[in-house]
Parts: C-alpha cells; structure tokens; sequence
C-alpha cells in the first residue's frame, strides 16, 4: 500500500501547463455532501483535531474566493444569470482558490480541507441539465483530491434537519428551476435529484461515504477514522482532541450556501 | 477526458439572423472598420446590434478588483472572460439572433484562443470551455505587424495598458518591449486560429477605405441569401 507521501498529485483534465505539481507534500481532502447536511459543523471540529496532532490546515470552500465572492453574491441576488455563466463564474472562483490557496498550501504541506469542490458543480449542472462532459472539461484544470469523503444522507433525513437549522432558502431549494411553486415540494424534488447524482459520483470518484444521519459527534468520529486510515504513517497517534461541543442542528451556518 | 468535446463553432447556427465578428490584436484597426461597416449596413436599413468583448456589467467588480491588485492569472482572467461572453451571449448575441437581426461582434472566442493560450493556459481547454458558442457567419481577421499596431497605440495615447502588454506575465520590465513580445506571442497564436478555423485574413496595414472594401465585399457576399427584417426606408442612416 502507498502511503499519502508516495502518492503524486495529479490533474483531473488538461490541468494548467503553467504549473507545476511535482512536489505538492500536502493533503488535499475534500468534504462533499448536499446542502445542510452538516459539511461546515464536521470541518470546524476536524480542523483543531488535526492541528492538535501537529498538522497544519488549511480551510477553503466553495465561493470563497476575494476574486469572485461579491460577484457571485450580486448574481445571486439577482437572478438573472444563466447555468452556463453560473458554472464559468463558480470554475473561476475555483481556479482563483486553487492557484492562490490549494496548490500553495499544498506546497507548503498543509492539509487543506476544501467544503466541496468540483463535484458540486457535476451535481448541479447534471440536474439542470447542463452537458456533463462540458462541466467536467471546464473543472479539467482542478487537481484531483487525495479524499473525498462523502457526507451522505437520504433527502427524508435532510429536511428535518435543514428546517431545524436556518431552513429552506431560494437556492437550495432549486427554486431557479421552476419545478413548481412550494418551496417544500421543490426542495424536496431538487434535493433527492441532487442527492441521486451524489450517490451515483460516489463510485465513480471513489467517495469515502460516511453515514450523516447520526449525531454530530458520531459523524465527527467516523470521519477521523477515515482520516487515520488515509493518513496511515503520518496519521496522529493519540485520539485525544477536542470532541464536539454542540450538535448540528443548533450550529448556525454562518457562511452562504 | 481526453476526448475532443463536439463545439458548436464547428457547424452554421440555427439562427434565422446573422453573426459578424472582427479579430486581431490591440491596434490592428478592427474597432474602427466595425464602426465603417455598421454604419454601412445600417445606411441600407439592416437592423443591426453591436457588442463587445468584455463589456457586461456582471464580471466588471471582479476584473476591477482583479486588475488593480494583481489577483488575475491566466486561468481566472480567461474564465472571466468567458463569463463574460456567455452573458453577453445569453443577453445581446442569441435574442437579436433569434430576431433575425445583423449582430456585429467586436472580438469573440477566438480572442480567448489567441490571448489565453499566448498566457499558456491549456490550447484544448479554452477551445472546449467555449464549445458552447455559435459559429459567426463570418469572422474578418485583421493582421497587422507588431511595429504597426504599437505606432498606432502609442500614437492615440501616451501609456500602454497592463494586460495589453502583457505585463502580468514578467517577459519585460519595459512596457514596450513586453508588449512586443506579448503581442508576437497573440499573434502567432491568431495565425494558428485562422487556419485552424479558415478565417479570412485583411492586411491591415493597408489604408481604412481600402480595408473597408473588402470587408463590405465579403458582408455583402455573406448576406446574399439573408432576408432579415430592415427598416421600411433605407438610406436614412441612423445612430448606434
């Protein structure tokens, strides 16, 4: 078995010829998973842990880019764009994230823990049908994550708790398609669709799945062990770390979906 | 992925109008002869519309804010633009299409295949994130020598801008000389389109009204067979 060192970074599509990715140390993993089922929760209690263990994080997420952040929000705000422009807007905030953050940190060798990453936009533009190979052409100049772990939930189980946290907004509840006018019809439809394209990417991409249904710190727990099982040598030996304080569905996401 | 992804430049749109692009880089004139021949068609009661390369209002902030601090690279200066023209497209390039209207395009995507690929981001890439746009039915290439163009640059303003000499990329601490070698770059690159997608190529190093002949020779060739909607009373002009 390879341990994280001896494995090469590599690109998903053409990549960007004017970098070079030879000798990327770090880890780049990635937290997937729809809409409030609990991504930002996990990563806030696994970020301490691993730098109690003496690794270096760094956190990035989808949108959060200074480059295209107001860009992205004024759109938003505005309705009034396109799925094909959305997708280029989200692949530059991507790229600018990648190229000023990822790859550096990755350098530098930080664990870099991306909330989402291109296989948000698979999701997406598959259910509005966008062309997926189109997508995944755009995406082509991403590095492909050394982990993605896979918060997965079935769509009864989401609503629940997404109404118990800061409920169903315009977004994420695929309001933008028009599938009918109730919001919890809507949501409901968008977000089983959503959640079937996760599922289906799981084998594909080879998704670490871990089961979202239970308690934060049950979540919490399983996540770490799969980090420990990929971390392998370079894994922290003591399980001694903050353990989780709150539970999901009182957390209040402070950052935009 | 290794797959050529199947463009929509390689085959006529379905549109009952009709898309005319200008190409070439900073300085070549094109600008001026788009102008010459809007006014032209316009004259004869086409009913035409005019857009331009990185204009919408949507990506401005973060090209601003890009530009001013330094924050585009390659890769996000090309996705910017190409948010750019999917708007524009969505907005000012298919509706008047749709129409049946003239649409004049001052730059299109083979802009992002000559620029972005003299900034060396992936030749397949950019060709492949632009899949999506309708073939023009006639695109006019206006070669021009470096010397050429930087004459009549410098002639109209006393400073070159950042990007249009390429100063993001560090050949030459010198404006000029960066230019120079920037732009040599773009235009190898437009010669390699231009093959590429068979696009007929004006000296523009000759005078604006014999340029301007040529260009209205080959419009008016290219709308023999358009019968779009005009205005009842040609001839009276009109402003854009």
């Amino acid at each position: 078995m390879t341990t994280p060192a001896e494995r090469r970074k590599v690109w998903y599509g053409h990549g960007i010829p004017y970098i070079d990715i030879s000798d990327l140390p770090g880890h780049l993993i990635v937290i997937e998973g729809t809409d409030g089922v609990g991504r930002s929760s996990q990563i806030e209690l696994l970020t301490p842990w691993l730098e109690l263990e003496g690794f270096a994080v760094s956190n990035t997420g989808w949108t959060r880019s200074p480059l295209l952040e107001d860009t992205i929000n004024e759109a938003k705000a505005g309705h009034e764009l396109t799925t094909t422009t959305f997708s280029l807007l989200y692949a530059a905030d991507f790229a600018d994230r990648l190229e000023h953050q990822i790859i550096p940190a990755l350098k530098a060798g930080f664990i870099v823990i991306a909330d989402r990453y291109m296989y948000t936009a698979f999701a997406r533009n598959n259910v509005m049908d966008i062309d997926p190979a189109w997508t995944r052409t755009l995406f082509g100049m991403g590095l492909v994550p050394d982990l993605v772990l896979y918060l997965q939930i079935g769509v009864d189980e989401l609503v629940p708790r997404v109404l118990e946290g800061k409920g169903m907004d315009y977004w994420e509840s695929g309001m933008h398609l028009a599938l009918g006018n109730d919001i919890f019809d809507s949501f409901v439809r968008y977000q089983q669709q959503l959640i079937d394209e996760y599922d289906r990417m799981a084998g594909e991409f080879n998704f670490v799945a871990v089961d979202a249904r239970p308690p934060v710190d049950v979540i919490q727990e399983a996540l770490r062990v799969e980090l420990r099982r990929y971390l392998g040598r370079d894994a922290p030996r003591s399980t001694v770390g903050p353990s989780p304080r709150r539970p999901a569905a009182r957390r209040r996401a402070t950052r935009r979906p | 992925m290794n797959a050529h992804l199947p463009s929509l430049l390689k085959e006529p749109h379905p549109y009952p109008g009709r898309l005319i692009a200008v190409e070439g880089i900073d300085g070549s004139g094109k600008s001026t002869q788009l102008l010459l021949l809007e006014r032209w068609l316009i004259a004869q009661g086409y009913r035409v519309h005019f857009t331009e390369w990185n204009s919408s209002r949507l990506v401005r902030r973060s090209m601003k804010r890009g530009k001013k601090k330094d924050l585009l690279t390659p890769t996000t200066f090309s996705l910017l633009h190409a948010a750019d023209f999917a708007d524009r497209l969505t907005y000012q390039v298919v509706p008047p299409l749709k129409a049946g209207m003239i649409v004049l395009a001052d730059r299109y995507v083979y802009t992002a295949f000559a620029r972005d690929v003299a900034r060396c981001v992936h030749e397949q890439w950019v060709r492949e994130v632009y899949s999506f746009a309708p073939r023009p039915d006639l695109t006019l290439y206006f070669r021009v020598p470096i010397d050429v163009s930087l004459r009549r640059l410098l002639a109209g303003r006393t400073k070159l801008k950042y990007h249009e000499a390429g100063m993001d990329l560090g050949l030459s601490a010198d404006p000029v000389e960066s230019f120079r070698l920037f732009q040599s770059r773009v235009l190898d690159c437009y010669d390699q389109v231009t093959s590429e997608f068979g696009l007929p190529v004006i000296d523009a190093t000759h005078d604006i009204p014999t340029q301007q002949r040529e260009v209205r020779t080959m419009v008016e060739r290219m709308l023999r067979d358009y019968h779009g909607p005009r205005l009842s009373e040609p001839g009276d002009g009109g402003a854009r």
